[in-house]
């Protein structure tokens, strides 16, 4: 049975048994919770469903948030994806589909914690994104939710997935390094190469602090949601390209938990610092809450 | 953990400890009331006092007390809902001095005359944490399958109910008993591996001193 106590080891596992990392997880999960793998399949397709459908009423231009401080992004970002942007269609239709979940989630609408709420978008900013472009079937994007589950894992048990516990670093750097790994296996890497976007993916976002104005899982969350789907997307590219990350994986995760154990507490979901302490964070605060 | 701890739970967002634990601490209370309330009077402290309203706190709340599971689409709805049904409600914010920082204290009135007050915190990642049931102190996280066993403090109730569950192959994890005074109302807490049947549910209800039993399922 797997430990998940090391990307490498799964990466490994995986080459040495000549199956892909989702393959080797699902086989492994059937066999950790004593469930048939047609079962953990099924139910991970129901996730996959989720995301779509989150996708679709995310786009919605009427949507706002409980707060009133959000919503409409996704659509402005739909209709511009249409023209291309600077760079292409697929990418911006990415953006749209994060931003889209994202909103969703602030509306209260029914999302699937991957690997938490806030984080929410970027798996079906990438996963969905390769499934609706047309990039792979519906199989393949099921079995890639296994390796980026196989990721997460990992990382929440040596380092955090908890925005209070590791900063933003540990939800949505966790999230992007998730998809990173799903992206290569679902563009034909190697699980070595799965291994290099996930460190890519982590690196970039190392030090991302948690500081959402007001405490609400909105400003600047949505957003950084986005920009967790693209380094997802370019980490996956440069390790499909042969780009090799010169820190390996497991010892960018510790790195990221001694960041986020020496992140100070205000900069960990408190709202006491970074963007939520801005005079505009304020601002906000009190035209949602009143002076409290 | 398995990968659905990671990819999941469903839910409705926007945070899984402002919202997810919020509907399963307004769901406990309901099941613990034993019927459709009629009544909710809501006391909200800490950081849930100051920003219920951005979260949806007080949607998910009710929601729970109607019912619902934490991703259940209706939930942002829950409001509008409770005043077609007939549940009133209101919210407080006063702190309750030593809680945890996100701490609900639920009072509830049933359309058949039953009445609970549940306190609890939701503790973060959906779980919660209920430490009051009537006035009796209570610990459970919810993270097990859970049996909450009212019942009047008489000899022999313990082991009756503990023998059922022995004959139903339930294994006990964790059992805690709670009684604020002799021969009075009390609770068990038990915490079980592996899920529990209707069944076992049904035949504890029925035993000698036993007020309601109630299943808290784990997350």
């Amino acid at each position: 049975m797997l430990e998940y106590d090391s990307i490498a080891a799964i990466c490994e596992a995986a080459e040495q048994q000549q199956v892909t990392i989702s393959a080797l997880v699902l086989s492994d999960q059937a066999e950790q919770t004593e469930m048939p793998e047609e079962a953990l399949y099924e139910r991970m397709k129901n996730s996959l469903y989720v995301m779509q459908e989150a996708v679709r009423e995310g786009k919605n231009p009427d949507l706002r948030s409980t707060s009133g401080l959000t919503g409409g992004d996704a659509a402005r970002m739909e209709a511009y994806a249409a023209g291309g942007g600077i760079t292409g269609t697929f990418l911006n239709h990415a953006m749209a589909r994060a931003v889209a979940v994202s909103e969703y989630n602030a509306a209260m609408g029914r999302i699937v914690a991957s690997p938490t709420a806030g984080s929410c978008g970027i798996l079906p900013g990438t996963v969905v994104t390769m499934l609706e472009e047309g990039r792979c079937d519906e199989h393949a994007a099921v079995m890639a939710l296994f390796t980026a589950g196989a990721i997460g894992m990992v990382i929440a048990q040596k380092a955090s997935i908890a925005g209070a516990q590791g900063g933003c670093q540990a939800e949505c750097g966790s999230a992007s390094a998730m998809a990173a790994a799903a992206l290569v296996e679902l563009a034909g890497g190697t699980p070595a190469q799965a291994a290099h976007a996930c460190a890519m993916a982590i690196k970039n976002q190392l030090g991302l602090v948690c500081d959402p104005v007001a405490g609400l899982v909105e400003i600047p969350c949505i957003k950084r949601n986005v920009s967790g789907a693209a380094i997802a997307f370019t980490s996956a590219e440069m390790a499909l390209a042969g780009v090799k990350s010169r820190i390996p994986v497991d010892e960018c995760v510790l790195a990221m938990r001694q960041v986020g154990d020496m992140l100070p507490c205000s900069l960990k979901e408190t709202s006491k610092a970074g963007l939520a302490a801005t005079p505009t964070g304020l601002r906000l605060k009190r035209q949602v809450f009143g002076e409290t | 953990m398995n990968v659905f701890d990671i990819i999941g739970p469903v839910m409705i967002g926007p945070s899984s400890s402002h919202t997810a634990g919020a509907v399963r601490l307004g769901r406990v209370a309901w099941k613990i009331l034993g019927e459709r309330a009629v009544q909710a009077r809501i006391r909200l402290s800490g950081s849930f006092a100051q920003t219920w309203r951005g979260h949806g706190t007080d949607k998910a709340l009710i929601a729970g007390i109607m019912g619902m599971h934490s991703d259940d689409e209706r939930i942002r709805r829950s409001l509008t809902l409770a005043g077609e049904e007939g549940l009133a409600y209101s919210f407080t914010g006063e702190d309750i001095p030593g809680a945890h920082p996100n701490t609900a204290r639920i009072h509830l009135k049933g359309e058949n005359g039953a009445e609970c007050v549940v306190q609890g915190a939701s503790i973060g990642g959906g779980n919660i944490l209920v430490t009051e049931i009537n006035g009796m102190e209570v610990s459970f996280t919810g993270q097990y399958n859970t049996l909450m066993v009212l019942h009047h403090d008489k000899p022999g109730t313990i082991a009756a109910v503990t023998n059922f569950m022995a004959y139903s192959g339930t294994n006990i994890g964790n059992f805690r008993l709670t009684r604020p005074r002799k021969g009075g109302e009390a609770v068990m807490t038990i915490e079980v591996d592996g899920d529990v049947e209707e069944n076992l549910i049904q035949s504890l209800r029925i035993l000698p001193n036993v007020i309601n039993v109630v299943l808290i399922r784990a997350i």
